[in-house]
């Protein structure tokens, strides 16, 4: 009872604090110092017409590092707490593909609708996925954006058909790769233009175009492929978990 | 109060982030089920970024794209702050991540203890 009493309490608290944060709230009429360098300057210096880009890739292009970094580290977190016991992995390395069977039994298959529409959907999916994070630099959307929208291709392939295998190693190489190759590309912004991460060795071409804005398109499609491979291991790990379980209690 | 005449749209955003962040709290502080638990988490996440948005959005912007829409030189009078925008970006990424360790971690404990209720894992509680 004293419990309830604390959070509610505690929630009243919050309410006030809410209250008042809202209460003296205006609109702003007009950018703050920053944003309105970023806005001013922004489509000059960085030629990329998405301002939310220039700043998320170059502005502040190591705070996007770090978030890459973050989405690495809860990802092999995942990786770690998922995986499955010593005993078992052995087994599992010496007959996967006796699994991959079994596992094909335990599972009612989809239904035809279904596995003919994912067949016709997916590749759709995932060009649109690349579409997003290409564009990232002219339209809403980018690297993380693209991204999630192939990983959500790979879960319409998880549940439509289960029984499917990704192969671990080929997410491992994409991603190792393009996460490295989004550093190189920062270090070539300290050797040949001003700063980690600058975009400005590559030419910055015509304002609006594809291949303009020096190197964002590149970044953003080195994001795109490491957030969608990123987030299908994770996925396959659920599954797999998952899958993992059901031969248990069997 | 002449806001409650003219309610400025980005009181809305702001007001129903406010909200979602206290429902979240409520729900992580009152629900014993640790998926419930995990579902406040996301919806305090999701109000923070709300209020987030809200506090970038200038009087009649658009958003902060310069292309045929929003000519180069009127851009500064017409979109809306891109920082707030970058960091909601960068924040629902963290969130997301987060997330998705927290699941994991309730699929162990269900794997290991079979149970999902908070009140029957006793060891950590002090």
């Amino acid at each position: 009872m004293i419990k309830r009493l604390f959070i509610f309490m505690i929630l009243a608290l919050m309410a006030v604090i809410f209250f008042n944060l809202a209460s003296n709230y205006t609109e702003n009429t007009s950018l703050s110092k920053l944003g309105h360098y970023y806005v001013e300057k922004g489509p000059l210096e960085i030629g990329a017409p998405n301002l939310v880009t220039a700043v998320v890739v170059t502005y502040r292009g190591l705070d996007t590092l770090g978030e890459v970094t973050v989405l690495f580290i809860s990802a092999a977190g995942v990786g770690l707490l998922l995986r499955r016991s010593r005993r078992k992995q052995d087994i599992d390395s010496q007959d996967r593909d006796n699994r991959a069977e079994e596992s094909k039994n335990s599972h009612k298959p989809a239904s035809e609708i279904v596995e003919t529409a994912t067949e016709l959907l997916l590749p759709m999916i995932i060009l649109f996925g690349i579409y997003v994070f290409m564009n990232g630099h002219l339209s809403p959307g980018g690297g993380f954006q693209g991204g999630a929208i192939i990983a959500s291709g790979t879960m319409f392939l998880l549940l439509a058909l289960p029984e499917s295998h990704i192969s671990r190693l080929m997410i491992a190489i994409t991603e190792s790769l393009s996460g490295f190759s989004y550093v190189v590309v920062g270090v070539l912004g300290v050797i040949m233009a001003g700063g980690f991460l600058d975009n400005r060795f590559m030419d910055l071409g015509t304002y609006g175009e594809l291949f303009s804005a020096g190197a964002i398109p590149l970044i953003y499609t080195f994001v795109g492929l490491k957030v969608g491979f990123e987030l299908s291991a994770v996925l396959d790990r659920f599954r797999q978990y998952d899958q993992n379980e059901d031969t248990d209690s069997v | 109060m002449n806001m409650l005449t003219d309610f400025p749209i980005s009181l809305i955003v702001l007001c129903s982030g406010l909200c979602l962040i206290l429902l979240g709290l409520w729900g992580m502080l009152t629900q014993r089920n640790l998926i419930r638990i995990i579902i406040g988490f996301s919806l305090m996440d999701t109000g923070i970024h709300m209020v987030m948005v809200s506090i970038g959005y200038v009087t009649g912007g658009t958003a902060p794209i310069i292309n045929d829409a929003v000519a180069m030189n009127e851009a500064v009078n017409r979109v809306v702050d891109p920082v707030p925008s970058a960091l909601v970006l960068t924040a629902i990424v963290i969130g997301l991540g987060v997330t998705a360790v927290m699941l994991s971690f309730a699929v162990r404990i269900h794997k290991t203890r079979k149970t999902l209720m908070i009140d029957k894992l006793t060891e950590s509680k002090w």
